[in-house]
């Protein structure tokens, strides 16, 4: 009996101890040198390998930016206050970090868009998509919400009404959001665009009209009304904005018949406006 | 005596009882047929027509653009009166030719080429078969022409037709397979000769007594050497390479056709309007339609013109019954897909309009996978349901390929059987159009 437990003791302690010794060695010998300045850089990036640069997680752009082959902001989740900070690890001057906002460009939420049927598959978008959903445009927000569930920075939440909301001051750029719609309504764009058309339908006026109020219905007001030829345009019944040219300003939006053209709407809401207008934050998981 | 079948599959309830034994009656004629150009696997079609011309019925509306893909022509007489986007029964939209009709109809049956096939060679039939816009019947609507064209170096030895209709409440086969039988038997020899098969076996489930006595003597009549093959009653049956395993014990191999086995499947449908395309130089422009289910008032087998609307087609068969919650598929419940509305369109592939209602509907609340195997025992191609299924929903593409999601029938087993009641197939389908998406941007 004592002599059991004595063997196991010194046995199990052995063992410790071997091992012990081993990995220390092993860890000695088997170092691997990483550049100082990757790890430096690597503090500085937000770490949440979200994938919006481009390349295979933060480590990935860490590596390429030591090595100089990415710029100082190539960082979109970060924005301009990493950019300066990596700038000053890696010694060159910094760069105007470019920011990327996501736009949902579909209004059409419970109040507004038609429905006729009811589904009652699973409740993802990429699941509702392969029947349609339930409203009755082929083209609109399905509301199952793919894309807040995607969002790693907290920046998204459905409204009230059933439509996805991107939180102007939290949303990084990534495009996690946008990559998870199946229907291709959520768009990258830069922060100085503020004109956007809020609408994806591409039938006919009337049959836009009919499933949803606030839909693109091609009637060309805001076509005229944009100060430079050629910076609206109606491309499959849809007006479609060139932002090459289209000067942001709302004189297009006054017209809009539907109010689906709006100017300055996407930049409104807040995480803190939304939050504070009743709605309970909910946690992912 | 044991039947022959293939391993695994289910058993639902077949609820063929409500059809069954009810003649096939010519549905009324449509004021106005919806005809999409895409109703094939493949190039959708070119429209041949405009806007405001005159069409006869069975003149060709839609041109074939490419070797995979089948014409389509008008069902009715009558005028263009728009080409415009379309709901289509399988959940997308396409591009459709809206005819009005001015009441006229041809009589097919009082002319035409003969069915002489000695004289006929396996090109000329094969050119028939693609001017008559012939397409899989049974709902899978791959061209049959092209299915008809073996690459160079293949031989194939036997053609099975397919008599399982396995899916339940479908009885649209079975009624062809009593009431046609001979033009299913002289279809299945055109197809022997075009593709210079030796054998031919026409697979029917054990569920069909009558069906298999009018086949029988329809055979022993017409084409003594062609062999009946008596199968289990089980789904998925008619599933092209269950058949084969069950008809021949070959096993196709993943990512493999029949024809890499020797084998050519054919639906019963199929056969019937090869018949007729050679006979009378019909094209396809009607078919049989089960419309059956508890949500339908009178449950029958119709002959229905091509483009006309679910809601008409229905409305022909007492309408939808009141108050329930109704659930309409294009399809049976297995298979079938659920309609956002009845504006639809019947379409080649359009075997049967099944309505559920009320407690037939179940609520699509499910609970977590608790590792059963239910679904692994079930799926008939072997594969492992509730894995694939999960990395379709959780986007993990490269897993979905590396085990074998794409080789997924989209049966349904799977999702009958769970007992925690998990859209399973449902994330396969997911599963799929991922895979594609993002195989679509990795090669951009």
């Amino acid at each position: 009996m004592e002599t059991g437990l004595v063997i196991s003791i010194v046995a199990m302690g052995g063992l410790g101890a071997f091992f012990a010794v081993f990995l220390t060695v092993a860890s000695q010998k088997l170092k691997v040198e990483e550049d100082p300045m990757v790890e430096k850089i690597m503090e500085a990036l937000p770490q949440t390998n979200c994938g919006a640069c481009g390349f295979a997680g933060c480590h990935a752009l860490a590596e390429k930016i030591a090595a100089g082959q990415a710029p100082v902001n190539g960082c979109p989740a970060g924005g301009q206050d990493v950019a300066d900070q990596l700038a000053r690890i890696v010694g060159v001057e910094s760069m105007k970090a470019k920011r990327l906002v996501a736009v949902v460009l579909c209004r059409g939420g419970n109040a507004e868009a038609k429905r006729s049927v009811v589904y009652k598959g699973d409740r993802t978008c990429a699941a509702a998509d392969l029947t349609g959903g339930e409203k009755d445009c082929a083209y609109s927000c399905l509301g199952y919400g793919d894309c807040v569930e995607a969002c790693n920075f907290e920046a998204m939440a459905m409204n009230e009404n059933g439509l996805p909301v991107v939180f102007f001051d939290k949303c990084v750029g990534c495009g996690a959001c946008a990559r998870a719609c199946p229907r291709d309504i959520i768009e990258m764009h830069t922060e100085d665009r503020r004109l956007f058309v809020y609408c994806r339908n591409r039938d006919k006026g009337p049959q836009a009209k009919k499933a949803c109020k606030v839909a693109c219905i091609a009637c060309r007001l805001c076509v005229k009304d944009c100060e430079v030829e050629g910076g609206i345009e109606i491309k499959d019944n849809l007006a479609t904005i060139n932002y090459e040219l289209c000067p942001q300003d709302d004189k297009p939006t006054r017209r809009c018949p539907t109010k689906c053209i709006l100017f300055g709407e996407n930049e409104r809401i807040t995480s803190a406006s939304f939050y504070a207008g009743g709605m309970q934050k909910v946690s992912g998981d | 005596m044991k039947l022959k079948t293939f391993e695994r599959g289910v058993h639902p309830s077949y609820n063929k009882e409500l059809t069954a034994d009810k003649a096939v009656v010519r549905a009324g004629l449509p004021g106005r047929v919806i005809i999409p150009l895409s109703q094939h696997i493949g190039a959708p079609c070119e429209p041949v027509v405009k806007k405001g011309d005159e069409v006869s019925e069975g003149q060709k509306i839609g041109e074939a653009t490419s070797f995979v893909s089948a014409p389509v022509h008008s069902s009715i007489s009558g005028k263009v009166k728009d080409i415009v986007m379309h709901p289509h029964p399988s959940g997308a939209r396409a591009l459709a030719v809206v005819i009005e009709g001015d009441g006229e109809t041809r009589d097919w049956e009082s002319d035409g080429g003969g069915f002489d096939l000695d004289a006929l060679g396996p090109e000329e039939i094969r050119g028939l078969i693609r001017d008559a816009g012939i397409v899989g019947l049974g709902g899978a609507t791959f061209p049959t022409s092209v299915k008809l064209s073996p690459p160079k170096g293949s031989r194939i030895d036997s053609v099975i037709l397919n008599g399982c209709e396995c899916e339940p409440f479908l009885t649209a086969d079975h009624r062809i397979m009593v009431e046609e039988s001979e033009k299913v038997v002289l279809g299945l020899k055109a197809i022997m000769k075009t593709v210079g098969a030796g054998s031919g076996y026409i697979g029917i489930e054990d569920n069909k007594p009558d069906a298999i006595e009018a086949i029988k003597a329809a055979v022993s009549s017409l084409a003594p050497d062609i062999r009946i093959v008596l199968l289990e009653t089980k789904y998925p049956q008619g599933a092209e390479k269950m058949l084969i395993d069950a008809v021949l014990g070959r096993k196709v191999p993943v990512g493999k056709l029949p024809l890499d086995v020797g084998v050519v499947v054919n639906n019963i449908g199929t056969a019937a309007a090869i018949y007729e395309a050679i006979r009378y130089r019909k094209p396809v422009i009607e078919r049989v339609v089960t419309v059956s289910g508890n949500g339908v008032k009178e449950p029958k087998n119709l002959l229905v013109r091509i483009g006309t609307t679910f809601d008409e087609v229905i409305s022909q068969c007492g309408g939808l019954v009141d108050g329930m919650e109704k659930e309409v598929l294009s399809g049976g419940p297995m298979m079938g897909v659920a309609q956002k509305t009845l504006e639809v369109p019947v379409v080649k592939g359009t075997s049967g309009i099944t309505v559920l209602a009320g407690s037939e509907i179940k609520p699509a609340t499910h609970k977590p996978c608790i590792r059963c195997a239910s679904c692994v025992d079930a799926c008939p191609m072997g594969l492992m349901p509730y894995k694939i299924a999960d990395m379709g929903r959780l986007g993990m593409t490269d897993d979905f390929k590396s085990w074998s999601g794409l080789a997924c029938i989209e049966c349904g087993c799977c999702s009958f059987v769970c007992p925690a009641k998990r859209p399973l197939v449902q994330w396969i389908r997911v599963g799929k159009v991922r895979l594609r998406e993002a195989e679509r941007s990795s090669s951009k």
